[in-house]
C-alpha cells in the first residue's frame, strides 16, 4: 500500500478531496516552507551560525524569547485568575467579559498595535501613570512584553476553561470532607488536575509571542540592540535583499516553534485530552 | 455587592451551591476584582482607546479621513482580498475535512498537522517564503520578471500570503465536528440512493452549517486583517497595494492618528462583529446540540 | 427476492470478521442474523447492502442470482435501517421519509404530490401520520425506530436490512416492537434479514435464524429447529441456559454422573469424552425415583415468583443444576430448600470435542 492508501469506503470521494486538499496543501503551505530550509542551507554551516550569533541577531533573540515568556507568564497567573472567576462564578457582564477574551484573536494586529502604543506612550492613559513611577512602557522592551501579554491571553484563557470546566467538583468536594483547608484544597487537588491545560496554555502564548509582529513593532520603538525583535529583523533583511540572511533567522525561529508545538502535544497526551479552543 | 458573586450552578441543576466548592467572599471578591481590572487593562482599554482616538478630533475629522483615495482604495483591496481567499479556503476546508474526517488513511496526521502549520508560523515568515519564492531574488523571480509578471510587491502576493495565514481556519472548524459525527449519516443517505453530492449537500452541510459559518468567519476576520505576512510582499505602494491594515500603519508612521485610527475603528468594528457572530452561532449551535441530545450517541459510531 | 451470500470473507487489518460465509436467504422471509458481538453479523448485513466491500477474490452477493459486485450501494434498492437509526436531524419526518424519493434523478422522480401520499401512507403504516412535521429530536426511541423503517420502506426496497432494530430501546418498548415489525412483516411481506444478539428475538420474530459465531455461521434453520436440534455446543449454549456434564460415550452409551444413557446420535461411537447439555426445563422433578433412570439432588433454593419456578439442585457430587418447573408441577411437589429430589433429564444434547480440539 502507498502513503495516503485508505482503507475502503462505500462513500464517494475520497481520491479527488484528498488529491486536491494534498495539491493545496504542498502550493500553499509545503513547497514554500520547506524553500525556507533550503535557502538558508545557500550560507552553509558557518554563514548560518555567523547570521544567528551576530550581536543584532542575539539582542533580537533574547528580547524576543525574554519577552514572549515573560508574558506567557503573567498570563499564566492573571489568566488562571480570569478563567477561574469566568468558569467557577457567575456575576453581571459575565458574558461580555468572556466574549471579549478572543478580542486579541480578533483585532487586527496593527490596531491592537497602535492602540497599545497610545496607552502606554509617555503622554498615553497608562504611559503617564507608569512615568510617574519611573517606568517606561511603550518604546521599551516592557512595552514589548505588555503586547505580548495582550496577544498572549486568549490562548492561556481558552486552554484553561474546559479544563476547569471538567473538574470533579465531587474530588474537592471529598477533600474538603476529610478536613483540608479549601487553599490546600486549591493547591493539592486542583491545580494538579489542570497543570497539563496551564502548561499548554503557557507554551502557546509563548509561541505566539515569539513569532508576534503587527502588534509589536509599534509599542516597541524598533531601537537596534535595545527593543527590536526577531521578527522585525527577518523584514530587516528582506528589505536588504539579504535573503539568505533573512530565511537563516526564520529558521531559528520556526525550529523554536515547531519544538514548542511538539512540547504542547506531548503536554496533550499527557492531559489525555484535547480541549483546546480557539488556538 | 453582597449578590455579586455567586456560585455557579452549572451542570448541577437542581443542586444548591455547593459549600465545599468555593472559596470565602472576600477571597471571591478578590478574584473577580483581578478579573476586571486586569480584562479591562489589557483588552477593553485598547479597544476603547481606538475609537476615542478616532474621534479625537471630532465626528467630521473622523469622516473626512475616508475621503482620501488612498484609504478607499485600502478598503478595497481589502476585501478583494478577502474575497479571493475565504472562498480558496472554503473550498480547501470542506475537501480537506471530508478526506480527513470521513475516512482512513496512513498519512493523515501529517496532513492534518500540516493544515495547522500557519498557526504556528510567524507571520513574517509566512511572508517572507513567498519572497523568497517569488522575490527578485527568489526562486522564480527571473523566471516572472522575464515574463513581465509580478507577485512580490503586488496584488497576487498579497492574496497568497493572506491564503497561507488562513488556511487552517475553515478545516479546524470543521474536521473535530465531522470526525465526531462519524459516517452513518451518510451512508442512510447512500442506501435511500443519493448521490455522492446529494449525500453531501442534503446530509453533511446541513449537519455542519453552523461550523462552517463560524470557520468562514474566523477566516474573514483573518484575511482581512493580516498585517505582518501582507506586510512583508505588500512592498507598501499607497493606494495599489496597501491593505487596511497597512494603510493603518502608514498613517500612524506619518503622525496622522486620527485617519490611522479611523481606518483602524473599521477594522476594530469588524473584530466586534466578528465576536458577536462568534459568540451568537456557539448560543445557535449550543441550542441545536440541546435539541439533539435525545439522541442517544447517534453520532458515536 | 431471494440473496445469495457466496463464499464471503472480509479482515480489517489483522482482524477476520468474516471467514468464507455462505447463506442463502429464501425471497419473502424474515431471518435473523444471531451471534454475539463481533461474530461477523453486522458486517455480513453491511455487505449485503453493498456499505462494505467484501475481500478481494472472495465470493459473491447475489440478489435473484444477479451478482451485486458492481452494484453501488445506490443502486442496490435496499432498505437500511440502522442501529441508531441515522434520522437526519435537520429534517423533519415527513422530509425523512420523503428523502429517498426527493433525491431520484428528476425523471424517476414522483410528482409533489405521490411524494406527499406515499409518505402519509407510510407514516400511516408506522402508526405516525400525526408526527409528520416533527424533528427526531422530539420523538420517542420507538418512533425514532419507526420513522428509520418508514424511511427505509419509501424506496421500495427489494430486501429490506435492519442492524440490531431494538438494540438502542428499553425492554418494555422493545417488546411491543417485536410483536409489530412480525405483523409489519407479514403486511408488506418484503425479504428481510436483521442483526440482532437477542437470541429470544431472533426466536420469536424470524422466520429463518442464522446463528453466527467468529465470522462463520455455526448453524441455521427454523427456530424450532435451531432452538430443539443444535449443531454445536456454541449454538446449545448461546440459545439458553444449559446444565453441562462431563461424560464418556462407550458403546452408544452416555454415562455422566451416576447415570448411563442411550447417547442419541452417537451409537458407533468410539470411547471418547463428551459433553451432555440439558436445558433447565428438560429436567423432570420426582420425589421418589421412577422409571426413567434418574439422579438424587438437593434442593438449594426455590424462585417461584415467576411464570415457572426455578430451582438450583446439587447432586452428591457436587455439581449444580438448575431446573425449571411449571407452578402446578411445584405445588404437586411441595418441595423446600434442603429437599431430596430425584432429577431425570427429558432430553439431552451430546456433543463430542471436534478432533483438534483437546477437551
Amino acid at each position: 500500500m502507498a502513503f495516503l492508501a485508505r482503507r475502503h469506503s462505500v462513500l464517494p470521494g475520497f481520491g479527488p478531496t484528498l488529491g486536491f486538499s494534498f495539491l493545496y496543501l504542498s502550493l500553499v503551505v509545503l513547497i514554500p516552507l520547506s524553500l525556507l530550509f533550503f535557502r538558508s542551507a545557500d550560507l552553509g554551516w558557518g554563514g548560518f551560525w555567523n547570521v544567528i550569533t551576530s550581536p543584532r541577531v542575539v539582542a533580537a533573540c533574547r528580547l524576543s524569547f525574554g519577552a514572549a515568556f515573560a508574558g506567557a507568564a503573567v498570563n499564566a497567573v492573571c489568566g488562571l485568575v480570569v478563567a477561574w472567576t469566568l468558569v467557577r462564578y457567575r456575576f453581571p457582564g459575565q458574558r461580555l467579559l468572556d466574549a471579549v477574551i478572543d478580542l486579541p484573536f480578533a483585532l487586527p494586529t496593527a490596531v491592537s498595535g497602535i492602540a497599545l502604543t497610545t496607552l502606554y506612550a509617555p503622554t498615553g492613559w497608562l504611559g503617564r501613570p507608569l512615568d510617574a513611577i519611573g517606568l517606561k512602557g511603550a518604546f521599551s522592551p516592557l512595552g514589548v512584553t505588555i503586547a505580548l501579554t495582550f496577544i498572549g491571553l486568549p490562548f492561556v484563557v481558552r486552554t484553561l476553561q474546559p479544563a476547569l470546566e471538567d473538574l470533579d467538583l465531587d474530588q474537592e468536594e471529598a477533600a474538603a470532607v476529610l478536613g483540608a483547608s479549601r487553599w490546600r484544597t486549591l493547591r493539592r487537588i486542583v491545580l494538579p488536575a489542570i497543570t497539563p491545560a496551564l502548561l499548554t496554555g503557557f507554551a502557546l502564548a509563548f509561541a505566539r509571542g515569539l513569532g508576534e509582529y503587527g502588534s509589536v513593532v509599534f509599542i516597541s520603538g524598533n531601537m537596534p540592540m535595545r527593543t527590536e525583535i526577531a521578527p522585525l529583523l527577518i523584514v530587516a533583511k528582506l528589505e536588504q535583499y539579504d535573503y539568505a540572511g533573512a530565511a537563516a533567522i526564520a529558521v531559528l525561529l520556526l525550529v523554536a516553534s515547531f519544538l514548542l508545538l511538539l512540547t504542547i502535544n506531548l503536554l496533550q497526551r499527557w492531559s489525555g485530552r484535547r480541549h483546546m479552543r480557539g488556538a | 455587592m453582597g449578590d455579586l458573586v455567586r456560585v455557579r450552578r452549572h451542570r448541577f441543576a437542581g443542586r444548591h451551591d455547593r459549600a465545599a466548592t468555593t472559596e470565602p467572599r472576600w477571597v471571591g471578591l478578590l478574584l473577580l476584582a483581578t478579573t476586571v481590572v486586569f480584562l479591562g487593562l489589557f483588552l477593553l482599554l485598547p479597544l476603547v482607546t481606538v475609537f476615542t482616538e478616532a474621534l479625537r478630533k471630532g465626528a467630521g475629522a473622523y469622516f473626512a479621513s475616508f475621503g482620501d483615495p488612498a484609504a478607499l482604495a485600502a478598503i478595497r483591496l481589502t476585501l478583494t482580498v478577502a474575497a479571493i481567499a475565504v472562498p480558496l479556503n472554503l473550498v480547501f476546508g470542506v475537501t480537506a475535512a471530508w478526506a480527513i474526517a470521513k475516512f482512513e488513511f496512513r498519512g493523515k496526521s501529517f496532513v492534518t498537522t500540516l493544515i495547522d502549520v500557519p498557526l504556528a508560523v510567524s507571520p513574517v515568515i509566512s511572508g517572507a517564503i513567498y519572497v523568497l519564492l517569488f522575490g527578485l531574488q527568489g526562486l522564480l523571480g527571473p523566471w516572472l520578471s522575464a515574463h513581465g509578471l509580478q507577485v512580490i510587491f503586488a496584488v497576487p502576493g498579497i492574496v497568497i500570503a493572506t491564503v497561507f495565514v488562513t488556511v487552517p481556519f475553515i478545516a479546524r472548524e470543521l474536521i473535530p465536528l465531522m470526525q465526531e459525527q462519524g459516517i452513518e449519516d451518510e451512508e442512510a443517505a447512500l442506501t435511500l440512493g443519493a448521490s455522492g453530492w446529494q449525500t453531501f449537500r442534503r446530509v453533511t452541510l446541513p449537519n455542519v452549517k453552523w461550523a462552517l459559518l463560524y470557520g468562514v468567519i474566523l477566516c474573514n476576520a483573518r484575511a482581512m486583517g493580516e498585517f505582518g505576512a501582507v506586510s512583508v510582499v505588500s512592498g507598501h505602494i499607497r493606494g495599489k497595494t496597501n491593505t487596511m491594515p497597512l494603510q493603518v500603519e502608514i498613517l500612524y508612521n506619518e503622525y496622522n492618528f486620527v485617519a490611522a485610527f479611523a481606518v483602524a475603528s473599521l477594522l476594530a468594528l469588524l473584530a466586534l462583529v466578528t465576536l458577536a457572530l462568534k459568540t451568537l452561532v456557539e448560543r445557535l449551535s449550543a441550542a441545536a446540540v440541546t435539541l439533539d441530545s435525545g439522541l442517544p450517541a447517534a453520532e458515536e459510531i | 427476492m431471494g440473496i445469495t451470500v457466496e463464499h464471503i470473507s472480509k479482515t480489517y487489518g489483522n482482524f477476520t470478521a468474516l471467514r468464507d460465509v455462505s447463506l442463502e436467504i429464501r425471497s419473502g422471509q424474515l431471518t435473523a442474523l444471531l451471534g454475539p458481538s463481533g461474530s461477523g453479523k453486522t458486517t455480513l448485513l453491511r455487505i449485503i447492502a453493498g456499505l462494505e466491500i467484501p475481500d478481494p477474490g472472495s465470493g459473491a452477493i447475489r440478489f435473484s442470482r444477479e451478482d451485486m459486485a458492481d452494484r453501488r450501494v445506490q443502486e442496490r434498492r435496499v432498505g437500511f435501517v440502522f442501529q441508531h437509526y441515522a434520522l437526519f436531524r435537520h429534517l423533519t419526518v415527513f422530509e425523512n421519509v420523503a428523502f429517498g424519493l426527493r433525491v431520484r434523478p428528476r425523471a424517476d422522480r414522483p410528482s409533489r404530490k405521490e411524494i406527499a401520499e406515499r409518505v402519509h401512507t407510510l407514516l400511516d403504516l408506522v402508526q405516525l401520520d400525526g408526527m409528520a412535521e416533527r424533528y427526531p429530536s422530539q420523538l420517542s426511541g420507538g418512533q425514532r425506530q419507526r420513522v428509520a423503517l418508514a424511511r427505509a420502506l419509501a424506496v421500495e426496497p427489494k430486501v429490506l436490512l435492519l442492524d440490531e432494530p431494538f438494540g438502542a430501546l428499553d425492554a418494555r418498548v422493545r417488546k411491543q416492537l417485536r410483536a409489530w415489525l412480525r405483523h409489519l412483516h407479514q403486511e408488506i411481506r418484503v425479504t428481510s434479514v436483521f442483526v440482532t444478539h437477542d437470541q429470544d428475538e431472533a426466536l420469536e420474530v424470524a422466520d429463518h435464524v442464522v446463528i453466527m459465531n467468529e465470522g462463520r455461521i455455526e448453524q441455521e434453520g427454523t427456530p424450532e429447529s435451531v432452538f430443539h436440534q443444535p449443531a454445536t455446543e456454541f449454538v446449545m449454549n448461546f440459545l439458553g441456559d444449559v446444565n453441562v456434564f462431563h461424560a464418556r460415550v462407550e458403546d452408544g452409551k452416555i454415562s455422566f454422573a451416576s447415570l448411563r444413557l442411550d447417547a442419541p446420535g452417537h451409537a458407533d461411537s468410539a470411547d471418547a469424552p463428551a459433553r451432555v447439555f440439558v436445558r433447565p426445563h428438560e429436567l423432570d422433578l420426582a420425589r421418589e425415583p421412577g422409571p426413567a433412570p434418574s439422579l438424587p439432588a438437593t434442593v438449594l433454593t426455590v424462585h417461584a415468583a415467576g411464570p415457572t419456578v426455578r430451582l438450583q439442585l446439587r447432586t452428591p457430587l457436587g455439581e449444580t443444576l438448575v431446573a425449571v418447573i411449571t407452578q402446578a408441577r411445584f405445588r404437586d411437589l411441595d418441595v423446600k430448600c434442603g429437599d431430596q429430589v430425584h432429577v431425570a433429564p427429558r432430553d439431552l444434547h451430546v456433543f463430542l470435542p471436534p478432533p483438534d480440539r483437546a477437551m
